[in-house]
């Protein structure tokens, strides 16, 4: 299906309490921009993302999800970013092995003083997507809102 | 092999060792062979069954079965047993109420392949060295055993009983098979391929659930595709997101806990091979975080219990296997 030049992917950014939410924050306050896309949604620690959090993103109208988590190491609970890692390498490679587009699903670490990091992330992130289009792989037609 | 088999149950019973005993028995057909608890020895003399088709994993019953008041002797093949060990490790079973009599295993049959071999009116097998002898109606007829092993038997990771308390035949050792080829075939196809493939695959899921039930891993007393809030419980509403998304949960609850037994694409009523999926998750944990099989020991950690600081990050996806 050929790119629409009006296509507005909807992204949906997992951001652990601690670090990227707080990144996230700083970037609003530094007055940097990410685009609008980008609908975070809150999480108390990046290994809180069950892997149904983004099937169902992609459900429920994603066309890309983006875990953002402290660095590894620097975990508020000392160690739930290095389980979420493992979590997340298997559960993209598992879907990469589905066939559904691997660039649809990113995790990156953000912590709570990288504004621009957070913003630059959102901007190559919502780029990269809108390129591959809309999600039809794993899409619910009863959810498509057109 | 039945024989002694059936000898030992009763001999068990009878010295008051076991109060029951968890074996095979005929279902409808001699084929399809169905797990059943004998209490007497009457019960084991006249339904008792161990053959080409016992594939049936035990292990799963022993949960209830060691609940129960006295002691349940169980038979384990080899790929039952690392089940089995893997329930421990996660002290689902209560190991002083099992007996374990391990039984080597030459490997099960499909009787699917066996029609398919020319077997029309299959009434009855006979086991004779490596072939086998099906009596059909129109007279007999041998096979190569070989030739009509089920897909997990195939490629047989192991032939060692991990755990029991007797044996029954030789204790074998672990093989080296190449299990993973066909996952290694999926991976380096493009994704516009695989994704056709699985759709193939997986759009003939009914949802009946025979995956889950028959699942020595999955074996949750709540499991979250009962949950009427998950909305994942029905079939109604089902659509290819519901059944790709039932598949990839389903397999990523027991990734690292999945001894690949293969239970659950033998069960399958509409031939879907779900252990590629079991399979695709044990070759990733395997490349990128070590070896492990599941079940093989008592003390190995899972590895996604475990963690190490230098692990990979997941955009390792972006650059390894398959095309791009």
């Amino acid at each position: 299906m050929p790119v629409n030049e009006s296509f507005q992917p909807t992204i949906v950014a997992f951001c652990c309490n601690w670090c990227s939410y707080a990144g996230a924050d700083l970037s609003g306050t530094n007055r940097l921009q990410y685009p609008a896309n980008v609908k975070i949604i809150r999480i108390p620690c990046s290994c809180r993302l069950n892997p149904m959090f983004v099937l169902r993103a992609f459900q429920r109208g994603a066309d890309g999800v983006i875990l953002c988590g402290c660095h590894p190491g620097d975990c508020h609970y000392t160690t739930g970013n290095y389980y979420a890692r493992r979590r997340m390498t298997l559960l993209f490679s598992m879907l990469d092995y589905l066939g559904i587009e691997k660039e649809r699903t990113r995790v990156e670490w953000v912590s709570a003083a990288e504004g621009a990091k957070f913003a630059a992330t959102m901007n190559d992130f919502v780029q990269t997507v809108t390129k591959l289009g809309p999600n039809r792989r794993l899409e619910d037609l009863r959810c498509r809102k057109d | 092999m039945q024989e002694r088999l059936k000898e030992r149950a009763i001999s068990l019973l009878e010295s008051g060792t076991v109060n029951r005993v968890l074996g095979w028995k005929t279902g409808e057909f001699f084929y399809d062979l169905t797990p059943a608890v004998f209490e007497s020895v009457e019960e084991i003399e006249g339904d008792f069954v161990y053959s080409p088709f016992s594939g049936a994993n035990l292990s799963k019953y022993c949960i209830l079965k060691s609940r129960k008041e006295g002691k349940t002797a169980v038979f384990l093949k080899p790929c039952d047993s690392y089940s089995f060990l893997e329930l421990l490790k996660e002290h689902r079973i209560l190991r002083e109420n099992v007996y374990i009599v391990g039984v080597a295993c030459d490997g099960m049959c499909d009787m699917d392949k066996v029609r398919a071999a020319g077997c029309e009116g299959a009434t009855g097998i006979r086991e004779d060295g490596d072939s086998l002898i099906v009596e059909t109606l129109y007279g007999e007829k041998t096979l190569s055993r070989q030739d009509v092993l089920l897909e997990r038997c195939k490629v047989c990771k192991s032939k060692k009983i991990v755990i029991y308390d007797e044996l029954i035949g030789e204790q074998g050792e672990e093989v080296d098979s190449d299990r993973f080829q066909p996952v290694e075939a999926l991976e380096a196809m493009t994704p516009e391929e695989r994704f056709t493939f699985w759709r193939q695959e997986l759009s003939r899921c009914i949802r009946c659930n025979a995956c889950r039930n028959v699942c020595p891993a999955c074996s949750c007393e709540k499991c979250v595709f009962d949950n009427a809030d998950s909305g994942l419980r029905n079939k109604a509403a089902a659509d290819s997101f519901e059944e790709n998304m039932f598949h990839i949960i389903r397999a990523f609850h027991v990734a690292g806990r999945c001894t690949d037994c293969g239970e659950c694409s033998r069960v399958c009523p509409q031939h879907i091979p779900l252990h590629l999926l079991n399979r695709k998750f044990i070759k990733d944990m395997n490349e990128l975080y070590g070896p492990y099989q599941a079940g093989a020991d008592m003390d190995s950690k899972s590895p996604l219990m475990d963690f190490t600081q230098g692990d990979c990050e997941p955009s390792v996806v972006y650059t390894r296997g398959g095309n791009a």
